[in-house]
This record gives structure tokens, C-alpha cells and sequence, in this order.
């Protein structure tokens, strides 16, 4: 068994009157790929906001490399996000106005790096992930898949030690997405970052190590299934 | 041409598009309605001028003068004062007959004893701050005084009855009726100048408001058409339904105006804090302005809207615009200022034979001018945005983000820089002839700095007796008296004669250049400018026969003609300026130099120093006057005396620059939120990756903070350059009001803060990480 | 369990994509050839799971010759077992481009199986939850392993093992949705 880098036991959130999560459970281990899978409004996103230290759960704890993540402050928060965490979304996650290379480099940035050291270690990322011709280009400019994969790099630039993915492929045709899910894996695993994979597509989710399933709230770890 | 139905169809958009649409008509109503009822304010305010204007001279006392007590004829004295600051206009009343006339807005005259007060008045003598002045009006109130017969709701104003008052002083007249004959004073043509190019400086940004006001939400309106272009509409109809959206909108504005505006007459504690005091009944606006309002703004929102889709191509996949925005031309912008300068160019220098200004021809060039910068505005910002380098990530998201869509920022900050250039314009020339209308009274607050003055005729003894009471007042540390009177040849002599000034050898002193001088003595001023020492038609010498008070036959004021030998031991000393800035001729003579008889009928003049520590010395020196004298004059001495008028002008122009910029502000504001709205999701990921709010924060200032600085640089550039043409019209030399300058400029970006620091609750708001959570 | 998933994805692989006759007839396209090399080139090309039974080739290539859509070429005797040489007649090539233009009927693969058991454990009071659960983690182990090969392999092996997944995933999909109206289907059965 790898030792557990981040967990979270009994959380519970709701929104309004909407029960998000009732009592998940989770973990996931130093450079282990965990995919969260469910029903849409079972509560998977809401658990990777959870464990991302994005939102507070109303009750439960989520430790994280041996410490309390819901004792921080939103600030401390913050900045644990910024040097420990990467994150991918499903779309409408760059600036806009920001060229990819700029794009790449805001995390960096965001953590007080130069300009000039940001975009060079940018750019390396920016090779790596096949998209290195795109550095003077605006989001707006590129398709959705050259976007994703300027968004995995933009997630791996600070070297995260887990990476959050939300939905990392749900926009992309097949082809686009196998290649950016190819490529954080690879990433990911060259780097001996956690990935944790929030998914509704089973061909996504088998990239993963292990697979969670969330149902109204609750979640299964199927690897205890058989 | 079914135009008026895509018109309709974009009407029915605008009040049936679910909430988004409602959200979209409502923003637009607001920022229309806020600039209609700034229109309709501005429009009613010449009225709202002219209405206060009328009263004013209603309550005037100059017409209906008669010399002889009759049955329907008035004896008023003026009886105005001074409270902390504030003038008081008083009149005392005793009636003649039964059919004296009754002052504006009173129902009866006072009787003897009682004071019919003006509300503001009456609240003041009520307050904690109005205590000295319930001491120097010690009456009792009968009654208030009607809004008929009052400049404004803050005019403080007291009629007293009185018994004491008699025909026989020449401070008190004796009227038939109330009223003033006298035509108005005509605007000088230089104030006119600086009346109409105001008027121009803060209607040009209220037209850019509505522009801006009409284009709220004009993206995702785009997508909304895109929709229907996918359902068949061609573009031409797209656009015409826009404009029919626009026009709804602007129709909402309309009333949204109306009813701003009449709440906004209500807030006349706003105005007061200007100094300007206006009845909301007052702000009445004409109504071939009202009608042209009301025309005007749904045509123009129309027209904007058209014009503003003119380089957005309409897909029915969604919005294009015109790929990379067709490159900013300069030269027609140019063109713009260069119109403006050209027609101000003639008449330059006519301000020289103080004629008529052709008004179109300064509308005109003002105009173009102001428009210059809006035009110019667009394309400076996108020139230095697009220049502007890296930095720290706020500033790198703020210059990114203007780099993409520098537009409408610049659209934003137009209505400031409009503003601040025409104000700045204004600024100028009002310092250039504000030496015209500030006179320099020749006061010399050094040396006393309170005038006590009567023109009534009292005794010697009454003249000491005031001078003692004022002199033992708390907080005078000394009074100069000295009694006057008229000098002539002979008795009943229509010519003019030489003055008599009596007092002690100290106050003398403040009157001539005396070396020697005991009781007993006595001095002839020697005249200035006129060799032959004729002072008044008469010749003044040591040893000369004349008669004091020698009365002029035609006042019907009473005369003690008495005769009297000019001292021989007379000296003739050169004068000098009192504290007053009066220069003294006639006679000075000490007590012991005239006889008694003839200081029956005497005219004072006090000065007073005053103790600064002593706390409401001025007003302690009031009430003594008022006390002992109710028809003395009490001034304040000062170096410069400003003209009313004037005043209220630049009163005008405050309050016009301050609501202008203030209602840029709140559209400045829309613009902001709708732009944080529009990118919710963006936020909420920015979040999750741990961006501080302190960086998006700076990045908003700067985003907001760089076209503002463009544009007030720009405006200070254009601000100036009108300044100097205005100035050249009226033959001023050029000088720049660097302070006026600043404060404009001070205000603008206090707005702007103002704007940064009100979007930031929102901002923080949407940076929860809501945004992340799919629908 | 286990060699019958194998078998399922064999024939997932190769069986449901094509009949062994017609891959046998379409390799003799290129040319005449033995028994032996037909069945190493079909192992090479297709058999990734399991090899080709040489009593399967022969028994498929005299039914073809009984059709008339191949001939005997030659006979070969010398040392070892007897050797026929088979070569495509022009019936079989016409066999071939049919076959290759008409598209196959779409079949219910495992799913009755599964949906007699889920039945099975609803009516027996079981839980069937448990059984869609165990199912779909077998899936997803299956998934994985053919994802990580995936990655390992060159193009073909890609689009082999993606066309499995796509059908895995298919099938997971009908697992999951079972899941969501198991009570509805609960309902069902007991009424």
C-alpha cells in the first residue's frame, strides 16, 4: 500500500437545502491516479472541490500530507493550491486575454517566479505537451483540444504534487481526448504527481489506478467491490 | 420596409426576454434615465435661476418711492445682518396707513414688536448654533414668510414691525408698493460666454452616458440575435431589432428620467450644500426642451445602437467581430479638434470691443473640440495599451485584457474626460476674468476688522453712547468713532459741500497724516487733485465762513443749518485710507472745535478690532449694534469682494462637474459589474489555482486606472487648449489653473477608485467557487 | 471467470469483426498459400488473445472447397504430412468483396446473461447491486488493461483495444443505467 497523501473521511456539504455529499470517503496516495466517477449531481465535483481545499465541507476532515486542510484559513488555502496543487477543468478555465505561453506561466507567476524563469519553465512544459508552436497564440485562437492540453501544462508547470482534473476531456472529441489524457498520465506519472480524475466516461476513468464511484452523495471504492 | 416591425420585435425583446432580457432593458433604463433627468435638471436650471431671480426683485423696495406719508404708503428700514457667516436679509415695517403694502409672501404686515421669518430662519433661531442670534433678534415670531417671498428654501429673512421707525433718516424709505422697475441686469456677454460653453461641457458627457447607457450588455445581446439569425433573420433585421431593444430601453429611460428627476428636485439639501439655494418647484424645465428630450433619446439610442453594429458581423453561429478590429484610423479624429479650433479661430479677440458672441459658432467649436477627445480617446488607448509590457500579473491581466477589447474602456472613461477637459476649460476662464468680478475693496483688515456705519441722523451724545456700548462689548479691543456731517457754503445750498468728520485725536490720526494734535484742534484735508482746494463746490480755508448741516432742500430730512467759522488755526494735512479704503476730504475736527449745536444731526462710522480668541466676537459686535442702533450697517472688512452672480455660476459649475462625473461613475460601475459577471467561471477557476483577491483587485484598478490616465492626460491637453481659445476671446492672457486642474483631475480619479472600490465586494463575491459547479 | 472474459474479448476482437472464412479468403487474396501459413499469418495479424486451431483451418477450408470459392493449387508429399497448396477462385474473391460491403447485425453480447441474473438475484431477494457493482469493477479492470496496453502499443494494437473499450465501455454504460433503475426494474419483477 503507497502512503495515503490526501484524504478526506466523513464529509458532508450541502448547498441550499441540496445535499451535495453525505458522508464520502476518499484517498489517494503519492503519485497514485484515482478516478472519481457517478451520476451527474451525484456530488463528484463537489468532493474534488473538497479535497482541493476549494470549498469547506460543512463537516468531515481532509488531511493532507499529514496536516488538517479544513483547519486552514482561506488564505492558507490559497496558498497551498498555488504551490501543491494543479488543476484542469472542463472548459473556460484560460484567460482569455492571456497568450497560452502567459497562460502557462500564471501559476509560476502567481507563486512569485520572474517573468522571464516562468516562461522559460512554460515553455519546456508547453514542448513536452506538443504545443510549444502555440506560445504566441490567444485561447480564443486554438481548438478545444490544443486548449485542454495548454491547460495540463498550465497544471503541471509548478510541478503540483496532486492534480486535480474535473471533467479534463468532457468537451473533446474521442481522438483529442485520449491524446490530453495521454499526456497527463504520462505527465503526471513522469512527475510522481497524484492525479485526482473526476469522470462520467469509463474509457477516462481507465487511465486511472482506482477507481471511486459517488451516488447521492456516498462514495464506493470499487477496488473492494470484488 | 418592415422595419417598424423588427423595430416592434426588438421592443417586445426587450420587456418579454425572460430575465436576462429584463435585466439588460432595466440597465439601460437606469443609465438613460439617470442622463435624461441630468438633461431635464440641466435644462430647468436657467428657469430654476430666472424664477429666484424674479422673487428677488419682487421684494425689491426701488419701485413705488414717494417723499410723503399717505394712507397707503410703507416706511421700510434695512435692517440686514451678518450670523456666523451666513447673510441675513431684515427689513423693519411700520405701516402709514391703512393701506400700506404688503411684502411678497406675507399675509398681514408684523405688528410692532413681532418678526414674520423665513423658514430657514426660524429653524436656525430654533437651533443650539442660533442662540447669539435669538439675542440680536429678540422678537417675537408671528409667522413665516411664504415661498412668494423668498429667493430659495435656505433664505434667511426677517420682516420686523416697527413704532420707532420715522421717515425722517435716510437709512428708511417710504414705499407704495414693492417691487423693482428697473430692467434686469443684462448677463455681460463675457459671463454669457462662459454660461453657454458650461452648458455644452456638461451636456456633452451626459450624451456620452446615454451612448454608453444604450450599449449595457450589448455581447450577450449579440448572442441572443445570433440565435435568431440561426431561425432565419437576415442581418439588416437583426440589427433593426437590436435597435428596437435599444429603443424600449431607452423609452424606460424616458420615464426612469422623469421620475429621477423629481426626486432629484426634492434633494434640494444637495444643492445646498453648494451654496445655491432652489425651490424644487423652481426646476420646472420649459417644455419645448422637455419635448426635444424626449425625441431626441430614443432617436439617438437608435442611432447608437445601429452605428455600434455596424463592424459586428452577426452569424447565425455566433458573433464576429470584424476579425482583428479594422485598425483605428487618426486622421478623422484629428480632424475633430482641428473644426473646433477652426471655428473658435474668428473669434478670437472679439471679447476685445465686449460685443456679442455668435453662440452657434461657440457651441460649435466646443463642441467639436469635446468631441475631438472622444473620438481621439478610443484610438490613444489602444495605441499605448498595445505598446505597454510586462510587470506584475495584475498588471500583465489588466494591459492583456486592454489590449483585447480596449473599446469599451475607453468608451467608459469617455464621459470623464469630456468632462474634466470642459471643466478644465471653464476653470481657466473663469480665472482669466474672475479679477473683472472680484473687486479688491481697498479694506485693510490689518488695521480694524469690522466697519459699524449709520446713515441716520442722531445726536453726539447717541454717537457716543454707541461708540461706548460697541467698545465694551466682549471681544473688541478697541473702537475708533467718529460722527460726520455735511459742510456748505449756506443753508439749503444744492450743492454738494465738503464732509465734517468729528472725532478724537486717535481716530483722526486713521483719517490724515496729523503730527500735533489736542482737543480744540482741527484739520483741512488737502484735496486730491485739485490745486484750487474746491472740495464740493465749495472752497475749504482756515478762517472761512460756513454752515454746518446746511440741508439740500430736497430730502425733507430735518436740518440744524448751523453757522460756523472754520477754525484759523486750521492745518492743512494730507489724508489717508481708513481701514475702510476710503479716502477722507472736508474737514476733521476734534469735539472741542465745533459747537454743540451742531452735532444734532450726525452720520457714524465705527472701526472695530476685534479679539480673534474671543469666540463669535463678530456676532457679540452685531448684537451690540443691533441692540443700539437697529439701522447701522455692520461689514466684516475684507481685501476682495466677489460679485453675487459670479458666485452662483461657479456654484453651478461645481455641482454640474460633480454630478456628471458622479453619474459616469455609477455607468462606469454597470459596465464593471456586467464584465465580472461575464466571467464567473473564469474567476472561480482563477480561485482554484489560489490567485490572491489583492492580485484580481489591483488588477481591476489598473484595468480601470490606465484609460483614465489616458484619458485625463488627454482632456488636460484639450482642457487647456479650449481654455486658451476661450481665454483669447475675451483678451485674457493665457494662464493655466493648475489647482482647478488638479481637483478636476482629483475628482475623476476619485470616481474611479470609488468604482474600483464598489466592484470589489462583487468581485469577491464571484470569486466563491460557485463559479465552478456546472448548472 | 476469468478465460471466459478472454474468450468474450477474443471474440470481441476478431470473431464479431469478421468470420474466420472470410479472414482466411481474404489472406489467400495475395496469393496461393499452405494450410500452416494461412493460420501463422491470421495468428500474426489477428490472434493476439488466442491462436488459430490448425482442426479450425482445415476444417474451414474444405468447407470453402466444398463451396467452390477456393482450389486445391498443388499437393505437396515430400518429408512430413501431406501439404495442399489452396488458392482463391474468382466465386470466392466475389465471396470476399461482399462480405467486406456489407455491414454486420448488431448483437446482444453478454447482456442477457447478465440480465437473467440480475433477475435471478431480484426474485431471490439477493442483492443485485452488489452484482451490476461487481460487474462494472471487472469492466473497469478490463478497461485498464487494455488502456495500458494501449499505451504500449504501436497503431493497430491502439485501435484493436480501442474498439474493446469502446464496447466495454458501452456495456458499462447499460451497467450503470441498470444501476439507476434497479429499483424501478425491483418494482417490476415483484408485481
Amino acid at each position: 500500500m503507497i502512503d495515503t497523501l490526501l484524504s478526506g473521511h466523513e464529509l458532508h456539504k450541502t448547498y441550499g437545502a441540496t445535499p451535495a455529499l453525505a458522508g464520502a470517503e476518499f484517498t489517494v496516495g503519492a503519485g497514485e491516479i484515482v478516478a472519481i466517477m457517478g451520476p451527474s449531481g451525484s456530488g463528484k465535483s463537489t468532493l474534488l472541490h473538497c479535497l482541493a481545499g476549494i470549498v469547506r465541507p460543512d463537516s468531515g476532515t481532509i488531511r493532507y500530507d499529514g496536516g488538517d486542510l479544513t483547519a486552514m484559513s482561506d488564505t492558507q488555502r490559497s496558498a497551498l493550491r498555488r504551490s501543491d496543487f494543479g488543476f484542469v477543468f472542463q472548459f473556460g478555465q484560460l484567460v482569455p486575454e492571456l497568450t497560452c505561453l502567459e497562460n502557462v506561466a500564471l501559476p509560476l507567476r502567481l507563486n512569485a517566479v520572474k517573468r522571464k524563469e516562468a516562461e522559460t519553465k512554460a515553455r519546456e512544459w508547453m514542448e513536452r505537451l506538443e504545443v510549444a508552436d502555440l506560445a504566441g497564440k490567444r485561447p480564443g485562437e486554438i481548438s478545444g483540444g490544443q486548449g485542454q492540453r495548454i491547460a495540463v501544462a498550465r497544471a503541471l508547470v509548478i510541478r503540483p504534487r496532486v492534480v486535480f482534473a474535473d471533467e479534463p476531456t468532457g468537451a473533446l472529441d474521442s481522438l483529442n481526448g485520449e491524446r490530453v489524457m495521454k499526456l497527463l498520465i504520462e505527465a503526471a506519472r513522469d512527475t510522481r504527481a497524484a492525479v485526482v480524475l473526476v469522470t462520467h466516461e469509463s474509457r477516462i476513468a481507465a487511465y486511472s489506478d482506482r477507481e471511486i464511484v459517488v451516488r447521492d452523495g456516498r462514495s464506493r471504492d470499487m477496488a473492494r467491490a470484488t | 420596409m418592415n422595419v417598424f416591425r423588427d423595430l416592434r420585435m426588438g421592443v417586445g425583446f426587450a420587456v418579454t426576454g425572460g430575465r436576462e432580457g429584463w435585466t439588460r432593458t432595466l440597465l439601460t433604463a437606469v443609465g438613460v434615465g439617470l442622463g435624461v433627468a441630468l438633461l431635464l435638471l440641466t435644462t430647468a436650471i436657467p428657469g430654476a435661476l430666472g424664477a429666484r431671480d424674479d422673487r428677488g426683485r419682487g421684494r425689491d423696495e426701488l419701485a413705488g418711492r414717494v417723499r410723503q406719508a399717505a394712507e397707503n404708503t410703507l416706511l421700510v428700514g434695512t435692517i440686514d445682518t451678518t450670523y456666523k457667516g451666513d447673510e441675513i436679509r431684515g427689513r423693519a415695517l411700520r405701516a402709514e396707513g391703512p393701506r400700506a403694502p404688503i411684502p411678497p409672501g406675507l399675509s398681514r404686515l408684523p405688528a410692532p414688536g413681532e418678526m414674520v421669518v423665513s423658514p430657514a430662519l426660524a429653524d436656525l433661531l430654533a437651533s443650539k448654533r442660533g442662540a447669539l442670534l435669538k439675542e440680536r433678534l429678540p422678537y417675537r415670531t408671528a409667522g413665516r414668510i411664504a415661498e412668494r417671498g423668498l429667493i430659495g428654501p435656505d433664505d434667511l429673512a426677517f420682516y420686523l414691525g416697527s413704532e420707532a421707525l420715522t421717515g425722517e433718516s435716510s437709512s428708511v424709505v417710504r414705499i407704495t408698493a414693492f417691487g423693482n422697475d428697473f430692467p434686469a441686469e443684462k448677463l455681460d456677454p463675457r459671463l454669457l460666454l462662459l454660461v453657454v460653453v458650461m452648458f455644452v461641457v456638461l451636456l456633452m458627457p451626459v450624451a456620452v452616458l446615454i451612448a454608453t447607457a444604450v450599449r449595457f450588455g450589448g455581447e450577450r445581446r449579440d448572442r441572443r440575435l445570433a440565435a435568431l439569425r440561426l431561425v432565419g433573420a437576415d442581418a439588416r433585421t437583426t440589427r433593426w431589432i437590436a435597435a428596437g431593444e435599444a429603443l424600449a430601453g431607452s423609452l424606460f429611460g424616458l420615464l426612469f428620467g422623469l421620475g429621477f428627476f423629481l426626486i432629484g428636485r426634492q434633494m434640494t439639501d444637495v444643492a445646498a450644500a453648494f451654496d445655491l439655494s432652489i425651490f424644487p418647484s423652481d426646476l420646472d424645465p420649459s417644455l419645448p426642451p422637455v419635448v426635444l428630450v424626449a425625441l431626441a433619446v430614443p432617436a439617438a439610442a437608435v442611432a447608437v445602437t445601429l452605428f455600434a453594429l455596424r463592424s459586428v458581423m452577426i452569424e447565425p453561429l455566433g458573433v464576429v467581430r470584424t476579425g482583428t478590429p479594422a485598425r483605428r484610423r487618426v486622421w478623422w479624429r484629428l480632424l475633430l479638434p482641428v473644426v473646433g479650433v477652426a471655428l473658435l479661430l474668428p473669434l478670437i479677440r472679439r471679447g476685445a470691443d465686449a460685443g456679442e458672441f455668435n453662440r452657434g459658432q461657440v457651441i460649435g467649436g466646443t463642441v467639436f473640440l469635446l468631441l475631438g477627445v472622444t473620438a481621439l480617446l478610443p484610438w490613444l488607448v489602444e495605441a499605448v495599451v498595445a505598446r505597454l509590457g510586462g510587470g506584475r500579473v495584475p498588471w500583465q491581466l489588466a494591459v492583456r485584457r486592454l489590449q483585447l477589447g480596449s473599446g469599451s474602456a475607453a468608451r467608459s472613461i469617455n464621459g470623464i474626460a469630456v468632462a474634466v477637459a470642459g471643466a478644465i476649460a471653464l476653470q481657466m476662464l473663469f480665472m482669466g476674468i474672475e479679477n473683472d468680478y472680484v473687486k479688491e475693496t481697498g479694506q485693510d483688515p490689518g488695521r480694524a476688522q469690522m466697519s459699524v456705519t449709520s446713515n441716520g441722523q442722531l445726536g453726539g451724545d447717541r454717537v457716543t453712547e454707541i461708540t461706548d456700548r460697541i467698545r465694551q462689548t466682549k471681544g473688541v479691543r478697541s473702537a475708533f468713532g467718529r460722527a460726520g456731517t455735511r459742510i456748505g457754503d449756506r443753508a439749503d445750498n444744492p450743492a454738494e459741500g465738503a464732509s465734517l468728520t468729528i472725532g478724537t485725536c486717535d481716530t483722526l490720526r486713521e483719517l490724515a497724516r496729523i503730527d500735533r494734535c489736542a482737543d480744540g484742534d482741527s484739520f483741512i484735508i488737502e484735496p486730491v487733485g485739485s490745486s484750487d482746494r474746491i472740495v464740493g463746490g465749495m472752497k475749504l480755508a482756515a478762517g472761512r465762513q460756513v454752515v454746518i448741516d446746511p440741508s439740500y432742500g430736497m430730502t425733507g430730512l430735518p436740518a440744524s443749518r448751523t453757522p460756523w467759522l472754520i477754525p484759523a488755526t486750521a492745518v492743512t494735512v494730507p489724508g489717508r485710507v481708513d481701514a475702510s479704503g476710503m479716502l477722507y476730504d472736508g474737514v476733521l475736527a476734534t469735539p472741542g472745535s465745533v459747537p454743540a449745536a451742531a452735532t444734532r444731526n450726525l452720520t457714524y462710522s465705527l472701526h472695530v478690532r476685534i479679539d480673534p480668541t474671543v469666540p463669535d466676537a463678530r456676532d457679540l459686535v452685531r448684537n451690540t449694534a443691533a441692540r443700539v442702533d437697529p439701522l447701522s450697517t455692520v461689514n466684516d472688512l475684507s481685501w476682495t469682494r466677489e460679485s453675487r452672480r459670479f458666485a452662483n455660476v461657479r456654484t453651478a459649475l461645481f455641482i454640474g462637474t460633480a454630478v456628471v462625473l458622479l453619474l459616469i461613475g455609477a455607468s462606469l460601475l454597470v459596465t464593471m459589474l456586467e464584465q465580472l459577471r461575464e466571467r464567473r467561471k473564469l474567476l472561480s477557476v482563477l480561485v482554484a489555482f489560489g490567485t490572491r483577491r489583492s492580485t484580481l483587485s489591483w488588477s481591476i484598478l489598473c484595468q480601470t486606472a490606465v484609460p483614465v490616465a489616458l484619458g485625463l492626460l488627454l482632456a488636460a491637453v484639450t482642457g487647456v487648449g479650449l481654455g486658451a481659445a476661450l481665454l483669447k476671446m475675451v483678451t485674457r492672457p493665457f494662464a493655466v489653473d493648475w489647482s482647478g486642474m488638479a481637483l478636476m483631475s482629483g475628482i475623476a480619479a476619485g470616481v474611479v477608485l470609488l468604482v474600483t472600490v464598489l466592484s470589489l465586494p462583487p468581485l469577491w463575491r464571484l470569486m466563491r467557487p460557485d463559479g465552478l459547479r456546472t448548472e | 471467470m476469468r478465460s471466459r472474459y478472454t474468450h468474450w474479448v477474443y471474440l470481441l476482437c476478431i470473431v464479431l469483426g469478421m468470420s474466420i472464412g472470410h479472414t482466411l479468403l481474404g489472406l489467400l487474396e495475395s496469393g496461393p498459400r499452405h494450410g500452416y501459413d494461412l493460420k501463422r499469418s491470421f495468428d500474426e495479424r489477428f490472434g493476439r488473445d488466442r491462436s488459430l486451431a490448425y482442426g479450425q483451418v482445415y476444417s474451414t477450408m474444405s468447407r470453402l472447397l466444398k463451396n467452390g470459392l477456393v482450389e486445391i493449387d498443388g499437393l505437396e508429399t515430400s518429408g512430413g504430412p501431406e501439404r495442399k497448396r489452396y488458392s482463391i477462385t474468382d466465386a470466392g474473391v466475389t465471396d470476399v468483396e461482399q462480405w467486406l460491403g456489407q455491414p454486420e447485425k448488431p448483437e446482444p453480447y453478454l447482456q442477457s446473461t447478465l440480465y437473467t441474473k440480475v433477475v435471478l438475484a431480484l426474485l431471490t431477494g439477493r442483492d443485485a447491486n452488489e452484482i451490476l457493482d461487481t460487474q462494472r469493477a471487472e469492466h473497469l479492470r478490463m478497461m485498464r488493461d487494455l488502456t495500458r496496453r494501449k499505451l504500449d502499443g504501436d497503431l493497430s494494437d491502439r485501435l484493436i483495444c480501442d474498439h474493446a473499450l469502446f464496447h466495454l465501455e458501452a456495456d458499462l454504460r447499460w451497467l450503470e443505467l441498470t444501476t439507476a433503475r434497479l429499483s424501478e426494474l425491483t418494482q417490476e419483477i415483484r408485481t
